[in-house]
C-alpha cells in the first residue's frame, strides 16, 4: 500500500490507483467532469487539479495521476478554486449553456458544478458558435452547442460498446463529436444503439428523443455497472 | 460505393491492408494518387486497414495536409510562419488572392490553381516563401508571385 496526505488526512491508496480514487475512497470530493467511473480517465477538463505540496505546489490532473508514496495533496486551495472557476467559465463559454431551454435542466453536472464551484456569472463573451442539431437517430438527439467535448461519449463507444461510432472531427476550439465519417447519426453504420453515449452525457447535448426536460435523468454509473459485471478473462 | 473507387484504394493501400497503425501513411498515399478523400475513399480506407470510420473522420480532420475536397491542377502553399510574415506573406498572399480571385483554401474558377496557407516549409533563410506543388520559391515579392503564377498558366 501506498500512504499519502490528502488535505492534511493520511490516506491509503493500492499502487496503480490514482489520486482521485484514493481521495474518494476516504470520502474527500474533487469535482470532475471528463472523468467517469468504468471509463479511462482522460484529464482533459482539468477541473480535477489539485496541488501537490511537495512537488513545489505542481497541478495535476487527479483523475490521470497515480497517487505516489509521501506526496501532500491540496484539493481546495484558493488558487485552485480560482482555477476551477475559470475553467467552467471558459467550458460555458465555448459553446451555447443557456439552462433555462436546456433539457439537461436540473440534472446536468455542468450546471452542478457551476453551482457547486459558485459560478454566479461568466467574465468571457459566449462564442454562440450556431452548430446544426442532429435529430436524424430514431431514439437519441445530439446537440453539439450543448456539448463540452469531454469525450465520455467517445468513450463509452469505443471502450465498453464496442462500437467505435463517435469520434473527435476537427481539432481546437472547432473540434467536434461526430458519428463515422461526420454524416447524420441515425445513417451511421457502426451505430448500435445501445444508448451508452447518453448515459455517460454530462450534460444536455446527448438526450433521448420524446423525453421532457424533468424526465431527463440520465444514469452515468451504468458505465461502471456494465464493466464491473463483465466476466474477468 | 463506385466499386472502382474501392478496388482502386484496395490496390494502392496493398502494403497496408490489415495494419490500423499505418493510417495516416495509408492516408498519405491515396491523397498524393486521388488528389484528395472524399467519403468514399475514406471509408474505403477504413475497411482495407480494418480501422473504424469514426477514427479516419478524426485524422482527416485533424491533419490541414488531408483534403476532402478536389484542387486544382497546382497546390499553392504559401508560408504564412512568423519569418515568413515579418519579411512581407502577407503582401504576397494579398497578390496571390488578387490574381486568382480567391480566399485562402479556395480554388480558382479556372481550376488550375488552389490556394494554401501553412506554417513553415523550413526554408526560413528564403523568406516569404511559396511551394507550388513541389516547387519552392523563395523570397517573394508580390510581383514575383504574380509573375509565377501567370508562368503557370501559360504552361
Amino acid at each position: 500500500m501506498i500512504t499519502l496526505e490528502i488535505d492534511g488526512r493520511t490516506v491509503q491508496a493500492r499502487p496503480g490507483q490514482t489520486i482521485l480514487e484514493a481521495a474518494r475512497a476516504a470520502g474527500i470530493r474533487i469535482p470532475t467532469l471528463c472523468y467517469l467511473e468504468g471509463l479511462s480517465p482522460r484529464g482533459s477538463c482539468r477541473l480535477c487539479l489539485v496541488e501537490v505540496a511537495n512537488w513545489n505546489g505542481k497541478l495535476v490532473p487527479a483523475c490521470a495521476t497515480p497517487a505516489e508514496e509521501g506526496m501532500r495533496v491540496v484539493t481546495g486551495s484558493q488558487r485552485l478554486k480560482e482555477l476551477r472557476r475559470m475553467v467552467l467559465e471558459l467550458l460555458f463559454a465555448e459553446r451555447n449553456h443557456i439552462c433555462s431551454i436546456c433539457v439537461s435542466n436540473g440534472h446536468c453536472e455542468l450546471q452542478d458544478l457551476a453551482c457547486e464551484l459558485g459560478m454566479d456569472a461568466v467574465r468571457f463573451p459566449y462564442r454562440f458558435p450556431g452548430l446544426s442539431l442532429d435529430a436524424s437517430h430514431e431514439k437519441f438527439v445530439y446537440d453539439p452547442n450543448r456539448c463540452v467535448l469531454c469525450g465520455r461519449c467517445v468513450r463509452a463507444c469505443s471502450e465498453v460498446e464496442g462500437a467505435m461510432t463517435w469520434g473527435f472531427a476537427g481539432r481546437g476550439v472547432n473540434t467536434l463529436v461526430e458519428p463515422d465519417l461526420g454524416g447524420p447519426w441515425g445513417e451511421s453504420e457502426t451505430c448500435t444503439g445501445c444508448g451508452k453515449c447518453v448515459q455517460a452525457c454530462p450534460v444536455g447535448a446527448l438526450a433521448e428523443r420524446g423525453v421532457a426536460t424533468a424526465e431527463q435523468e440520465k444514469r452515468p454509473q451504468v458505465l461502471a455497472e456494465v464493466t464491473e459485471r463483465r466476466p474477468r478473462v | 460505393m463506385p466499386a472502382g473507387i474501392e478496388a482502386r484504394v484496395a490496390e494502392l493501400l496493398q502494403p497496408y491492408a490489415g495494419r490500423p497503425s499505418e493510417l495516416i501513411q495509408a492516408l498519405h498515399r491515396v491523397q498524393g494518387v486521388l488528389g484528395h478523400l472524399p467519403l468514399e475513399v475514406q471509408k474505403a480506407v477504413a475497411r482495407v486497414l480494418g480501422v473504424p470510420p469514426s477514427q479516419v473522420h478524426e485524422v482527416v480532420t485533424f491533419y490541414h495536409f488531408f483534403r476532402t475536397q478536389p484542387v486544382g491542377k497546382h497546390v499553392i502553399r504559401l508560408c504564412l510562419g512568423t519569418a515568413c510574415y515579418v519579411r512581407g506573406a502577407g503582401r504576397v498572399l494579398d497578390a496571390l488572392r488578387e490574381e486568382l480571385g480567391v480566399d485562402l483554401g479556395g480554388t480558382s474558377a479556372d481550376g488550375l490553381f488552389t490556394l494554401e496557407g501553412v506554417r513553415c516549409l523550413g526554408a526560413c533563410g528564403l523568406a516569404p516563401v511559396m511551394m507550388v506543388d513541389e516547387e519552392v520559391y523563395g523570397r517573394l515579392t508580390p510581383g514575383r508571385a504574380r509573375d509565377i503564377l501567370r508562368g503557370l498558366r501559360r504552361g
